[in-house]
């Protein structure tokens, strides 16, 4: 490293301090839906990737009627509230067609979502065609900001920081200060002694699956920003997913937000010193190592069985 | 290692008597054009009078259909061209289509019915390597013949499989010639998915660079298939700060690759680029903005200014719809059909051994990308182009090399 400034390193190591932050956003807002589907709820949903995949296709259909409009730089908010609430609704139709009747058997809906999932790829495919797609973005979203000559902070990577922000501190506004969200941790913790207050478990079940799924939805908008729009989109996601939720313990949101911290600053740090495969093949040792110590995750939840 | 297989005497033996009764029974009937079933047909394919049934095996679903789809267009639309100037030998070319589904085995089962049951006379299909690696025995069993579009990693050769696209060699060494040349390139960072041929890819371009061209390669670097956080590998790069980024990223993560490269200020004014990786279909995805200034290394581009090229275009577009985009492999795919036809017609038969030998040498001036030969090791002799993406998803050509020879097992690269 001898022919090297310090300022260039200096740069290089903010630069992947924010690699790392943003990898830690990204990964905290795939795992934010499902940490509620199957934290709270315990519903293993395969299909969680192909809910991102609506939000990523409302997106890009918003942005083609925003171009022919000419409004490209206003609509990515109102893409980010149409892929909720679409993913919301098709959430909510799932958990009633599907989902209730499959509340008693954890095994049977893995394999219920897991099929729901291939149909809905194949859907996509048939719908939408099988070519990926690229939403036109705003020129506020493309580039960088250069606070320093070296260093250069991916505008579309801050979006996806701040969008995180927001829907985490919303989240925990829903189920910590609302009155809807003290019904959904009631029936999680005691589903029949909150019925008995006269809580409708199954309309809480309906809305906080459909919540999990719209908000799958918003995060499938925030990657078109990123990475790639197809059909297949979603299972590219789905693994890295449920590793967070389940490291960082599955009821628990706090855990969720330590194991997002925890696995993207270890895979980024060791990404650059080591090739990327081998990176993820460490990230995933570490994960299993800690389970193996620890088997319900970072923190453990506290729910009378 | 060449694969060989030889069957051709028990297949002769089986049929010559039949063939002799039938060459007596429809004398009388050979004042038509096409020439007796009989004849062109002793290996009892599914030839009739008029007709001739070929296969089509790609992936229509799952993850690689995203990818295989053009090819699937670009097939259909040979044999229709070929059936309306009048079909080969005189029989009109009937389809099947199998899915592969993405799935290898798939992939075998589906070569097995299209050989055994179907007995169809060609196939067009596979686009992965692994897909490929998968049905080459079953081809090989079954003397069959496929006609493989895919750009791939070489070090293979079949006596049932052409293979219409290039080979690494072809691809990647006139690549990095001009960028060693055009671009002043000492340093480069090699980058690429990770699987086999990114990785054999890589081999022969780090030999090459550093034997031929004299220059160093940085870094080498490999991410997992479906990776889409580059983040860590964009600071590695600007901290190597190389001459020139030599990509073979595919998927999804390509998309993820360009859109943060760009994002994180490398474009491509700051950081020279060439990809083996991008044709005109992966651009959709990636979008002309995020390529824009970055080179890619092909044999077809859509934007190529020939007359046979033109043509091909429009009638794409007439077939698929206006907004359809054609890249590399999807061209290979329509030079399949084409070829099968010329080998057939010069052999006078459908047996394959004897279109596998009438291919030899086989040449095509007006291809949509110009001049190509069919060289005995199956694979083409053709040139390779440099592109420079512009916003709109097409690429300017910057440079074109001369036909080159196809060399599968390079000496020296292995």
């Amino acid at each position: 490293m001898g022919d090297f400034t310090t300022t260039e390193l200096m740069s290089i190591f903010a630069m992947q301090g924010f690699a790392g932050i943003s990898l830690f956003s990204v990964l905290l807002l795939m795992a934010l839906g499902l940490a509620i589907i199957f934290g709270q709820m315990g519903v293993i949903n395969m299909a969680h990737g192909e809910f991102m995949t609506i939000g990523a296709y409302t997106t890009f259909f918003m942005s083609e009627f925003a171009v022919s409009y000419g409004m490209v730089d206003i609509y990515f908010p109102f893409a980010i509230i149409a892929s909720f609430l679409i993913a919301f609704i098709v959430g909510y139709l799932v958990e009633l067609g599907l989902i209730r009747h499959l509340y008693q058997r954890p095994l049977d809906t893995l394999l219920a979502t897991w099929g729901l999932s291939l149909i809905m790829q194949q859907l996509f495919r048939s719908t939408f065609g099988a070519r990926e797609v690229s939403p036109t973005l705003p020129d506020w979203m493309l580039g960088s900001v250069q606070p320093t000559e070296t260093i250069d902070i991916p505008i579309n990577g801050l979006f996806v920081l701040g969008l995180t922000i927001v829907l985490t501190a919303g989240v925990f506004y829903f189920l910590f200060k609302s009155k809807r969200g003290v019904h959904v941790r009631a029936t999680t913790q005691n589903r029949l002694m909150a019925g008995a207050v006269g809580i409708n478990t199954k309309r809480v079940d309906r809305i906080t699956f459909a919540l999990g799924c719209g908000i799958a939805g918003v995060a499938g908008a925030a990657f078109t920003t990123i990475a790639s729009t197809g059909p297949t989109t979603g299972s590219l996601y789905i693994v890295d997913t449920f590793m967070v939720v389940v490291f960082g313990g599955a009821a628990s949101l706090f855990g969720t937000i330590a194991s997002a911290f925890s696995i993207a600053e270890a895979q980024s740090i060791m990404e650059f010193f080591i090739s990327g495969s081998m990176a993820k093949v460490l990230t995933l040792l570490f994960v299993v190592g800690i389970l193996m110590m620890r088997p319900e995750g970072l923190f453990a939840s506290k729910i009378r069985k | 290692m060449k694969l060989r297989v030889r069957n051709q005497l028990r297949i002769a033996v089986r049929h010559s008597l039949l063939a002799l009764t039938f060459t007596f029974c429809t004398l009388g009937t050979l004042a038509t054009a096409a020439p007796a079933t009989s004849k062109v047909n002793t290996t009892d394919l599914a030839v009739t009078d008029d007709s001739v049934t070929v296969g089509i095996l790609h992936s229509l679903t799952g993850t690689m259909a995203i990818s295989e789809t053009g090819s699937v267009e670009a097939e259909k639309l040979a044999i229709e061209q070929i059936n309306k100037s009048g079909g080969v030998l005189g029989r009109q070319i009937k389809i099947i289509v199998e899915d592969g589904a993405s799935d290898w085995p798939t992939f075998a089962e589906k070569a097995k019915k299209l050989l055994v049951k179907d007995k169809t006379a060609a196939v067009f299909g596979a686009w992965t390597s692994a897909s490929r690696k998968a049905v080459l025995p079953v081809f090989e069993k079954e003397n069959g013949l496929l006609y493989y579009p895919t750009f791939y990693e070489g070090l293979e050769q079949s006596h049932n499989v052409f293979y219409t696209g290039q080979e690494a060699t072809q691809q990647i060494l006139a690549g990095l010639d001009w960028a060693s040349k055009t671009l002043k390139a000492k340093k480069f960072y090699l980058i690429g998915s990770d699987y086999i041929w990114p990785r054999t890819s890589m081999k022969i371009a780090r030999k090459h660079i550093e034997k031929v061209l004299k220059g160093t390669v940085v870094d080498e670097q490999y991410y997992p298939l479906g990776h889409t956080q580059f983040g860590s590998l964009i600071n590695k790069i600007k901290l190597k700060k190389p001459d020139v980024i030599f990509a073979a990223v595919v998927g999804g993560s390509n998309v993820a690759f360009f859109k943060q490269l760009n994002a994180a200020g490398l474009t491509a004014k700051r950081q020279p680029l060439l990809t083996i990786s991008v044709t005109e279909d992966e651009v959709l995805g990636i979008g002309g903005e995020n390529l824009e200034g970055f080179y890619s290394s092909m044999k077809y581009f859509q934007a190529l200014d020939l007359p046979g090229n033109k043509k091909f275009v429009q009638e794409f577009k007439n077939k698929w719809g206006n907004d359809s985009v054609i890249g590399d492999v999807t061209e290979s795919a329509y030079l399949g059909p084409w070829l099968w036809k010329w080998a057939v017609e010069k052999a006078g038969s459908f047996d394959v051994d004897k279109v596998v030998k009438a291919s030899e040498n086989l040449e095509w001036k007006d291809s949509p990308h110009g001049y190509l030969k069919v060289d005995k090791n199956h694979h083409l002799w053709m040139k390779t182009r440099i592109g420079q993406w512009k916003r709109d998803g097409q690429a300017k050509i910057v440079f074109e090399s001369d036909v080159i020879k196809p060399d599968p097992f390079p000496k020296g690269y292995q």
